[in-house]
């Protein structure tokens, strides 16, 4: 069973990691997922959950997971963006858990936006 | 909504937007009576009385509030549906209460769903609040405090992937024992 004193172990362990951790700085790739009544209807609670999990999983610098509110296009939801500097802003829709795997390695990763997820 | 914890994530959005520092989850449960109480109190901005009448009518909508939506009234369709209720108090410049009833025997109830999941989200997306989570059954009590979490952890952060796998895990088996 989970408890507040294992917390203390994680704390010093992160600790350490932190000290190397290297800065987001203003390249960083930033992952929108809308979060508003729509959003979570539809399902946006696991795919955000998936982001996170993957880019931490592949120990991702700069890539940064963040929520936000209805984004205009309720039937397309749960709807992600996919935000780079210099880039055109790449909107996935209709997304699920399953399919954070391939934006994460083909776009985010790989720089190939995955046009079969985006918005007809 | 396919589960009730998905309601309480949506309500609780309403509270950040609102401003809250504090917001305080609430979930009493009584596996003997079958009933359930789920509150969403916040100390944010707070609502005038016609703005509460507007959340709870779907169809009264005002341009002027933000908060205006299907979200409050997918959750009293919830309740009501199950033969229970959901009321709102709420005073501008202390705060927002939102209670909901259930009647967990009903064929309309909708589960509760993975609530540790939804206040793990909550937690670790807005770092910058403090949630209270208190669940109990049958006067068996769980309590989480962030402010609490975050007086251990000092400057590391509660987003940290480490520590957010640790929330999730804490909320879950703490919370599966008050159903054993």
């Amino acid at each position: 069973m989970k408890t507040l004193a294992e917390l203390m172990a994680i704390k010093e362990a992160t600790m350490q990691k932190m000290t190397v951790r290297e800065d987001t700085g203003d390249d960083a790739i930033r992952v929108v997922v809308g979060m508003a009544t729509c959003g979570i209807a539809a399902g946006a609670r696991p795919v955000l959950n998936a982001f996170v999990d993957e880019v931490a999983k592949r120990n991702l610098k700069g890539v940064t997971v963040s929520q936000t509110g209805c984004i205009g296009m309720c039937q397309y939801e749960p709807i992600v963006e996919v935000i780079q500097p210099g880039k055109e802003k790449v909107t996935y829709v209709k997304m699920t858990a399953d399919k954070v795997a391939k934006v994460v390695n083909d776009h985010i990763v790989n720089g190939n936006v995955v046009a079969e997820y985006t918005v007809k | 909504m396919r589960e009730l914890s998905l309601n309480i994530l949506d309500v609780a959005q309403n509270s950040i937007t609102a401003g809250a520092s504090l917001i305080t989850i609430e979930i009493d449960e009584s596996l003997v009576d079958n009933t359930l109480l789920i509150g969403i109190y916040d100390n944010g901005k707070g609502m005038s009385e016609e703005q509460v009448k507007s959340v709870i009518d779907p169809f009264f909508t005002t341009r002027t509030t933000r908060k205006v939506g299907m979200g409050i009234p997918l959750f009293k369709m919830a309740a009501e549906q199950t033969g229970g209720g959901l009321e709102i108090e709420s005073e501008i410049g202390v705060g927002t209460r939102v209670r909901a009833h259930f009647k967990t025997d009903s064929v309309d109830f909708t589960p509760l769903g993975d609530v540790a999941s939804t206040v793990q989200m909550l937690i670790t997306m807005n770092t910058d609040r403090d949630f209270l989570y208190k669940h109990s059954v049958d006067g068996k009590e769980f309590v989480a405090d962030t402010r609490e979490i975050k007086g251990i952890l000092g400057d590391v952060p509660l987003d940290t992937y480490e520590v957010s796998q640790w929330i999730l895990e804490f909320i879950k088996e703490n919370t599966e024992v008050l159903y054993k």
